[in-house]
């Protein structure tokens, strides 16, 4: 997080980093393709939610995408049969999504480690089998289509325009995690990962913060999945299919687990490699983002964003007594450079 | 009544898959502590490589039986020196990640050279007529398959539980520094190992050849569903994985006959009163859960 990699700067680059965020989110769509833009704004935001529970409470979910595809149908049929304004659409879809993450989560916080991202995956591949029989209400295979983007009567049928529609959905989202994560809460969250028995013997409640965390991040992951129904006008069962768990899961990776501008990150490199791969014709993507993935697994643990950090305290670090600081040598093994910031 | 016993016979087949690849998947997962992602699209290697040699190089389905799981044991063997070794020391759910990983560019790899649509292959000529079962007649290969998937759990089993190979590979699973301490060399055995577990996927991929539809997808859907076969029998738990499997086999075809809406998700719904009952499985034992 950026109070991270702040920590060791001066306040004032603090509001930089941020401003330029903000500046690179805005300007996105005269620099690259809108509906990519979009695509990128929808993604950074599941990413970055997934983070909340991959990075920040030690949970791997690998069934995210029930809640961004179960999100993006409720999105496109809010939109598609009550001529809500969008937005109105979207927060359904989020809502659902929390709906749907309460008796997810309430099983799977039972288990811990590589069960949990076994059974969410199973969990997750319900809810595709449901969207795939319930042909009525999803459209089965042929998904929904024709979605509209309705907002009060104005005309946001060019990408362009609706990119800056949509993106203060995203930006709501990202500031939402940005105060979980920074809330007395949130470090509960990180105490719970670094030492959950610890945790515990303080007097926290482990499984029911565990469960608020996953439905929160469920709900921001289904805010951004209808948008994303909404700005591609359709909602398909790949939504819900594990490949779409997998692909956010290795944006988290690819950013830096437990950074949550670092899965930001993640999700544009992974949004335009995909769509470079597809507009130039080349059959076969999940050959060149599975060996991406593995190579990063492999030989780049802590991600983009850990790496800049790393780069970053390491500096900071000599600069101030000429000693590398012991940040950078964080455990690799580790979900994440702990904030460990134990309740007082 | 003839239908009922008929359903039951189909539930036993395929629950004979999951028990053949959540055997894998738990032996794998007991000597190394990964849990391989990638056993789907093992599976689906196993299938394609029966078929390739027989379109190929003419080798026949009893052939393929022995080379494609030798091939794949090889394989898996590769994989685990240059790539899973890498990440022993670290958490497991990297080595999960690096498995999804390899499943996209296995899966896709396929898909890439073969298409999506799906690939005849014939019944060995043995096994193409019907057996006269009593009340009813039954497909001979799928007796086989049923047959051989029996026969190959009890065989496992056999050396995991009366061999001096497979004392050692429980040991090391239980007790890994313990079992080094002993003067037992536990490395020795992790390669060979995993080799075996993909190897069993790939000879379940070979018996699913001649009656599942062979293409690239065949093993993603089927390893969620083994995750939640393993999950209800409790991962590590050889024995549950293997039960747990064709219990669920056989509710799964029974659950088709009588509500064929829940045909599906039914093993998801199982899956999830087990978490409610013990977290850890039917056979798994606290020590499972890390």
């Amino acid at each position: 997080m950026i109070r991270l990699l702040v920590r060791h700067t001066e306040p004032a680059t603090r509001y930089l980093l941020l401003a330029a965020g903000l500046l690179i989110a805005l300007a996105l769509p005269w620099l690259i393709y809108p509906p990519v833009a979009m695509d990128i704004a929808a993604w950074a935001l599941f990413a970055a939610a997934l983070d909340l529970l991959l990075g920040y409470t030690g949970l791997l979910s690998f069934g995210h995408a029930a809640f961004w595809g179960s999100a993006a149908y409720a999105a496109g049929l809010i939109a598609l049969h009550s001529g809500l304004p969008f937005p109105v659409a979207v927060l359904g879809g989020a809502g659902l999504a929390a709906l749907l993450a309460l008796p997810i989560g309430y099983l799977s916080v039972r288990t811990t480690g590589i069960y949990f991202a076994m059974v969410t995956l199973a969990f997750a591949q319900m809810i595709y089998f449901v969207a795939n029989q319930w042909r009525d209400v999803t459209g089965g295979e042929n998904g929904l289509q024709g979605i509209p983007r309705e907002l009060f009567g104005l005309d946001l049928s060019d990408p362009f325009v609706f990119y800056y529609a949509g993106l203060p959905i995203v930006l709501f989202g990202l500031f939402c995690l940005w105060r979980v994560v920074h809330s007395p809460f949130g470090h509960v969250l990180v105490a719970i990962r670094d030492n959950p028995a610890r945790a515990r013997a303080i007097g926290y409640p482990v499984d029911r913060y565990k469960l608020l965390a996953f439905v929160l991040s469920a709900a921001l992951s289904g805010l951004a999945g209808g948008l994303f129904a909404i700005s591609h006008g359709f909602a398909s069962l790949q939504e819900v299919y594990w490949t779409t768990s997998g692909k956010a899961v290795m944006m988290v990776v690819l950013g830096g687990i437990g950074t949550l501008w670092g899965s930001a990150v993640g999700a544009a490199l992974v949004v335009q490699l995909e769509d470079y791969l597809s507009t130039s014709g080349f059959n076969g993507i999940g050959i060149v983002t599975g060996t991406v993935f593995v190579l990063v697994v492999l030989l780049f643990r802590q991600g983009l964003w850990g790496a800049a950090r790393k780069l970053g305290t390491r500096r900071a670090g000599s600069r101030r007594d000429g000693r590398a600081s012991d940040v950078s040598a964080a455990v690799e093994a580790q979900p994440a450079p702990a904030s460990s910031a134990l309740p007082r | 009544m003839t239908n009922f016993l008929q359903q039951c016979f189909n539930g036993l087949v395929s629950g004979g898959f999951y028990a053949l690849l959540a055997l894998g998947l738990a032996v794998i997962f007991g000597m190394l502590g990964v849990v391989n992602f990638a056993h789907g699209a093992f599976f689906m290697l196993g299938a394609f490589g029966a078929y390739l040699v027989l379109v190929e190089a003419g080798v026949p389905f009893w052939a393929a039986l022995v080379v494609v799981p030798a091939a794949l044991f090889v394989l898996g063997a590769i994989l685990e020196r240059t790539l899973i070794r890498r990440l022993a020391p670290f958490d497991p759910l990297y080595n999960f990640l690096l498995t999804f990983g390899l499943t996209l560019v296995l899966q896709d790899a396929v898909k890439r050279e073969y298409g999506v649509q799906s690939q005849p292959y014939p019944r060995p000529a043995e096994l193409a007529g019907t057996l006269d079962l009593g009340l009813f007649d039954y497909p001979a290969y799928q007796v086989f398959v049923l047959a051989a998937s029996v026969v190959l759990c009890a065989v496992v089993w056999l050396v995991l539980t009366r061999t001096r190979i497979g004392m050692v590979v429980r040991a090391a699973t239980e007790r890994p520094e313990l079992t080094r301490a002993l003067g037992i060399n536990v490395g020795r055995w992790v390669t060979p190992v995993f080799g075996f577990g993909v190897a069993l996927a790939g000879l379940a991929g070979v018996l699913a050849a001649p009656m599942r539809a062979v293409n690239p997808l065949m093993g993603a859907d089927l390893i969620i569903a083994v995750f939640a076969v393993v999950v209800i029998g409790g991962l590590g738990s050889v024995f549950g994985s293997v039960l747990a499997g064709f219990a669920i086999g056989l509710l799964q075809a029974l659950g088709n006959l009588y509500v064929p809406a829940l045909s599906q998700t039914l093993i998801f719904i199982i899956m999830a009163g087990v978490l409610l009952w013990r977290p850890t499985g039917l056979f798994g034992r606290e020590e499972a859960r890390t």
